[in-house]
């Protein structure tokens, strides 16, 4: 039949359309953003402190805060993400309540938009417990936003590993938690650490919840209880206050090779990890 | 002389308000292939996870009666499970080497129990290889993943995973309904070797596999013991008229 041949032509042709938009899309954006953030790119934007409120200058301090915020999220989210979702798929009965009640809460925390967070942040980190606009305040915001996508993907990581795996460990004599601690969580790491990277991702593109609780200062912080400003939310002020519209693509460009490098060596040293298990 | 290694009294067990065995009384011997044959979903494997207590893990599990290992019950309120698992070995139906190397399955075990010494690690490892008639064709690759082995390779390695705990009984749940014939005979090979040292009750759905490797068969139907008796005696003359027609084909 000549026309289910043509159909079969013309669909093929809109899937691998379909396809590559997605290629054309990232290829016009990182183009457009080298392009025009080009003339400020150097090794010397990477290394030196914004001055004249980053109309000139570089990014250093931004990148460092980004990177403390980041740690610092991932430092508290991670242990109590994974082990709630150990709890939950190891230990919890099934149909039991709690189970049921943090599931759905984690449902619910993981739709609640990060203005709402930061806004939660704002009032309760920064006034009420009196830490001022601050990395500690900004990560332990961060870290309540990013907590149910580590719950939710580590869960789904442990839930994917084999019973058999674990029946064969038990039999051998293993308890529970050796059989958790040395087979479930070594097979689900890769899974788990989906969920990190996503988090990451997360986390250095996040704006208005960072600009309400780690506020907006330029200078190196020293502490976590000094206040910091991330590459995402400088580059928000650059473009918003019109100070260096260069400067801001310049700093897009930054985020984007950050983010790869941080997914890149997460994935390595996943791999690493799990190849010592083996 | 034989000696009853296993001795199960009066052994009910619910998975809720459904009973999966209805008393089942059976003395099982020491150094003895015991198989258990009968339909799917007739308790074979329910009572062969009621001799480790592996079926504890299942929510609303309900277990009565006892079951005594050389004459101690292990359903009694100060037994080790741990120490029980470590006597009573199990291998499952479908292969499951953990993903980590061929040396570290084997070592698994022992390790979990508190060898650290890596030179008695390795003799066990070699030694519990060699029982499992796996060593000849893993000796140079056992830092390589176990998961890389075929199934029957795996299922032997799992087997020397289990003798590197030094157990003294061996259950094994349809051991080779995962396996290719040839594989099958190997285990099968396997299986007669070990019963010099080791206790194995063996589940299977295969009537002649119980022919060859066992020295005594139960026949299991609906959760109960319809027949137990000398292999041969079983299956020439089975005294039970649902026997006769199970092994004969008839039904199941």
């Amino acid at each position: 039949m000549p026309t289910a041949n043509y159909g079969e032509k013309v669909m093929t042709l809109v899937f691998w359309l379909a396809a590559f938009l997605i290629t054309a899309i990232l290829a016009v954006i990182i183009g457009y953003i080298v392009v025009k953030g080009f003339s400020v790119l150097s090794l010397d934007f990477i290394f030196t402190p914004p001055s004249r409120a980053g109309k000139e200058g570089g990014i250093s301090t931004t990148i460092v805060s980004t990177l403390y915020l980041v740690l610092g999220s991932l430092l508290i989210a991670v242990p109590v993400g994974v082990a709630s979702a150990v709890y939950l798929e190891e230990y919890a009965r099934k149909n039991s309540r709690f189970a049921y009640i943090v599931n759905l809460t984690a449902e619910t925390l993981a739709g609640i938009p990060s203005i709402v967070f930061g806004l939660f942040g704002f009032v309760f980190f920064v006034i009420f417990l009196g830490w001022g606009w601050s990395i500690l305040s900004g990560a332990m915001t961060m870290a309540i936003m990013i907590l149910p996508t580590i719950t939710r993907t580590s869960q789904e990581a442990i839930l994917a590993v084999p019973r058999e795996y674990r029946e064969n460990s038990l039999a051998l004599g293993a308890s529970k938690w050796q059989t958790i601690r040395k087979i479930v969580l070594p097979s689900a790491l890769p899974g788990i650490a989906t969920g990190i990277i996503l988090s990451i991702g997360r986390a250095v593109g996040e704006t208005a919840a960072l600009l309400l609780t780690a506020g907006s200062s330029l200078g190196m912080p020293m502490s976590i209880t000094d206040p910091a400003r991330t590459m995402a939310v400088h580059l928000y002020i650059l473009a918003m206050e019109g100070i260096s519209l260069e400067r801001a693509f310049g700093t897009a460009f930054v985020i984007i090779v950050l983010i790869l490098i941080i997914n890149y060596a997460a994935h390595y040293g996943m791999r690493r990890l799990s190849a010592l298990g083996r | 002389m034989n000696s009853i290694k296993i001795r199960s009294h009066n052994l009910n067990v619910f998975y809720g308000p459904f009973q999966a065995l209805y008393d089942i009384n059976m003395d099982i011997e020491s150094n003895k292939v015991t198989a258990l044959i009968g339909p799917s979903g007739c308790g074979k494997s329910t009572f062969l996870r009621s001799i480790n207590r592996l079926n504890e893990l299942i929510d609303g599990v309900r277990i009565e009666g006892q079951i005594y290992i050389d004459e101690k019950p292990i359903y009694a309120r100060d037994v080790d499970v741990v120490a029980l698992r470590k006597k009573v070995g199990m291998v499952f139906q479908k292969p499951s080497a953990f993903p980590m190397s061929i040396y570290e399955n084997v070592a698994y075990g022992p390790r979990i129990h508190g060898i650290k010494d890596r030179r008695v690690l390795d003799e066990i490892v070699e030694k519990s290889l060699k029982a499992a008639n796996l060593w000849n064709e893993v000796k140079d690759r056992l830092k390589a993943p176990a998961t890389g082995l075929s199934g029957g390779q795996q299922q032997r390695l799992v087997i020397a995973r289990v003798l590197a705990v030094n157990p003294e009984v061996i259950l094994m749940d349809e051991p080779a309904s995962a396996l290719d014939p040839i594989s099958t005979a190997k285990l099968e090979e396997l299986i007669a070797e070990l019963r010099c040292n080791y206790t194995i009750v063996i589940v299977t759905h295969n009537m002649q596999q119980a022919a060859r490797v066992s020295d005594y068969t139960g026949f299991f139907l609906n959760g109960r013991l319809i027949e137990y008796n000398r292999t041969e005696e079983l299956f020439v003359n089975p005294r039970d008229k649902r026997t006769e027609d199970y092994i004969t084909g008839r039904f199941g």
